[in-house]
């Protein structure tokens, strides 16, 4: 629905494949998503999916060992594929885009005080002197509500709670219109959770940023989510707006997915999906669900394409 | 015809747990105190983690349990003294009428095998360079079965309990080679393999996804209520607690806040932070995303130095000035066999 103009990114058929001894690992394989200005995407997939996987090529940080990288990443209608390392380097990571990395709060540098370490990308990324960059990491404290004081503190003098908002204050330092969340709240307590959600929330409403957002956590998610989009074995196989997703899921793995979540305010009796998701070293042709898919049927031995139903997106035959 | 597809695949997989009549006490924990020293070098004093302070409850025969609280509560020091890894600084832990500061060593050893262990983290307790067989096997070796055959025959007994099968499949591989979810089933076979009496999961499901989460917490109310097993399941998820517990215990900075059954707990939370952690626990709901969450500000106090009279003062919205930073609640049972240790509940 978000017209032409206001879309901040389109993505085309994603590929990030990994060289090992066992062969191609396809853990991101013909990727298609896109999201509105100041709308936040969840991505939902079990452990191993490729999640942050997409992360890694959405940003271009890539490991050494790539097979295949390819697509179209369209940040503001600008393909920002076709640029070579340098520039992107210097217009879109961190400008453009901003990522949270999965477990940032454990890698912040030990030896360097927070405030230091939220006013370099500043520095580095928009040229500002020290003063001029603690200027906005003051602001970002207070955005992500970090007492100003905790500037000149260490990591390690910082509760996991406080340390994720730090590594939220330095994505936000350089005013991307993109910030990708890799599990930000896996790791923390619930009500240092719903404290990071309130955040990310008061965030977006403040500062009009988007958000991809990478977990396994589906009820937690639920918090931020304007859209969803589930990922299963390197493709995302549903994708729409999460006012439609949550009380009708189409895939037959996003069903069975949302019917695992055990609830806490009804009884329904949560399922889980036997078997595992196939080996992304070979996967299955056809639909990569079928092997645990209740409803499979001849067609499903050829590979789904993503059928349009309303304006949700869903990659299975029964939509056909 | 998907609705009716996955109602289907529901059936006879009710996990909605039922209270039962009450049994014989198993377990007994009195005035349980667990602190651990700190250590300072150069001058000064010394003083304590109070990690476990003046805890008391009782499990019967058969019974499952929760506890529920945040990171650094003090549940796994209360399990790990339970499991009489830990020496109590005060208070008694009485196992089926024996008091474990009163066993010989020989005694202590026969029993921790009444107690199977699911410790936290399922990818951290399988030693890498063992394979199934000889992780199984060890337990019995070290309690003393002797024969290969009998351990073989056991071992295959308990991974068909955890329906890992064909059996023989598994035996030769390492935990490396499993699924997350088969190594948490063979951390489950090798607590229940001296078919113990009592079971100790520590967060057995949280390092997880969804999808297999249910399954083995299923599976371990299968073997629960099979084995008439009591079980003692620590987890900071409440959602997950109605579909394996018939009563939950809060613990919040070393104490037990509140202890109800399931669902009157549910239903009717009486603590400010039992209400808190219910408020913050999310259910998948598109709407969630309009309003933003109340949660009490601040984080749990240092155990090394909690707060003065209730240790929830300090994010408390209810706090009674004069009484709550003063005096430590005792607890209350303002609704019968629903305990809660908060000075709103004080009887008039
Ligand atoms: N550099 C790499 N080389 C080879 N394989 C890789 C590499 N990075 C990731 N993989 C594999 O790609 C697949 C997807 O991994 P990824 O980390 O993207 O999953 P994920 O969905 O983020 O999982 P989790 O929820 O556990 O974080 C996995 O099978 C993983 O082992
Ligand atoms: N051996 C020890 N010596 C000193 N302090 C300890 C020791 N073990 C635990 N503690 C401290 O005691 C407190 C309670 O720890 P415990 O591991 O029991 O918490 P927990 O509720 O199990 O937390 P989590 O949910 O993170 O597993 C913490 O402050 C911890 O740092
Ligand atoms: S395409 Fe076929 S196998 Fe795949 S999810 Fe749809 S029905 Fe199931
Ligand atoms: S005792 Fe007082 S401070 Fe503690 S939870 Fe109850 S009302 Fe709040
Ligand atoms: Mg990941
Ligand atoms: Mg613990």
């Amino acid at each position: 629905m978000t017209t032409t103009s206001e879309k901040l990114l389109n993505i085309e058929n994603l590929v990030l494949h990994f060289k090992t001894s066992g062969g191609s690992v396809q853990a991101v394989d013909g990727v298609d998503f896109e999201l509105g200005t100041n709308r936040a995407v969840v991505i939902l997939g079990e452990s191993g999916c490729g999640k942050t996987s997409l992360s890694k090529a959405l940003l271009r940080l890539l490991p050494r060992n790539v097979d295949k990288y390819s697509g179209k990443v369209f940040l503001q209608n600008q393909d920002v594929m076709l640029l070579n390392d340098e520039e992107y380097r210097q217009n879109v990571r961190w400008v453009g885009i901003s990522l949270v990395p999965q477990a940032a709060m454990n890698a912040l540098n030990p030896v360097l005080k927070v405030g230091d370490q939220v006013a370099e990308p500043a520095m580095i990324h928009l040229g500002l002197s020290k003063a001029e960059a603690y200027g906005l990491v003051y602001k970002m404290f207070q955005h992500v509500g970090v007492p100003a004081d905790f500037v000149a503190r260490y990591p390690f003098e910082l509760s996991g709670g406080m340390r994720q908002r730090v590594a939220l204050a330095m994505a936000l330092v350089t005013s991307p219109s993109l910030i990708v969340l890799d599990e930000p709240t896996s790791a923390l307590d619930l009500l240092t959770q719903a404290n990071i959600m309130n955040v990310l929330k008061r965030i977006k409403h403040e500062l009009g940023t988007s958000f991809i957002l990478i977990t396994h956590d589906i009820a937690t998610s639920s918090e931020l989510a304007d859209e969803v989009a589930i990922m299963y074995a390197g493709q995302i196989v549903e994708n729409g707006d999460a006012k439609d997703f949550f009380p009708a899921p189409l895939h037959p793995y996003s069903q069975m997915l949302m019917a695992s979540v055990p609830r806490l305010r009804s009884d329904s009796d949560p399922m889980f999906i036997t078997g595992q998701p196939p080996s992304l070293m070979n996967p299955p042709a056809g639909c990569r669900f079928a092997a645990r898919c209740p409803f499979r049927f001849e067609k499903c031995s050829q590979e789904p394409p993503v059928f349009q139903k309303g304006n949700r997106k869903v990659k299975c035959w029964l939509y056909q | 015809m998907n609705a009716d597809m996955i109602t289907e695949l529901r059936k006879g997989n009710n996990m909605t747990v039922e209270i039962k009549e009450s049994r014989e006490t198993l377990l007994s924990i009195r005035d349980l105190h667990v602190w651990y020293e700190l250590r300072r070098f150069g001058f000064g004093r010394a003083g304590y983690v109070k990690a476990v302070d003046n805890v008391s409850f009782e499990l019967a025969e058969g019974e499952t349990v929760a506890v529920v609280g945040e990171s650094g509560c003090g549940k796994s020091s209360l399990m790990k003294t339970i499991l009489g890894l830990n020496i109590p600084t005060s208070g008694e832990v009485v196992f089926d009428g024996k008091n474990l500061a009163q066993l010989k060593a020989s005694e202590l050893r026969d029993y921790r095998f009444e107690i199977g262990y699911v410790q936290q983290d399922p990818y951290g307790a399988l030693p890498p360079f063992m394979t199934v067989q000889q992780i199984l096997e060890e337990p019995l070796i070290i309690s003393g079965v002797k024969n290969k055959e009998e351990r073989l025959e056991r071992i295959r007994k308990a991974m068909d309990e955890v329906k890992l099968h064909p059996s023989d499949d598994f035996l030769p591989k390492f935990p490396h080679m499993l699924s997350g979810g088969q190594q948490q089933r063979i951390v489950i076979a090798r607590a229940m393999i001296l078919q113990p009496r009592l079971i100790v999961a520590d967060e057995p499901v949280s390092m997880l996804d969804a999808s297999v989460r249910v399954e083995i917490l299923k599976l371990m109310r299968a073997l629960q209520e099979k084995y008439h097993l009591s079980v003692i399941y620590i987890t900071h998820d409440l959602s997950t607690v109605k579909y394996f517990s018939a009563r939950i215990f809060v613990m919040y900075a070393g104490n037990l806040i509140e202890k109800a059954d399931t669902r009157q707990l549910l239903d009717n939370p009486l603590h400010p932070y039992t209400t808190a952690l219910l408020a913050a626990t999310s259910d998948p709901d598109a709407h969630n995303a309009d309003s933003y969450k109340e949660v009490p500000p601040g984080e749990p106090p240092s155990l090394a130095n909690p707060p003065k009279g209730c240790r929830f003062h300090p994010r408390c919205s209810k706090i009674i000035n004069g009484l709550c930073d003063e005096k430590e609640p005792v607890e209350f049972e303002p609704v019968p066999e629903h305990f809660v240790a908060c000075w709103l509940y004080q009887p008039k």
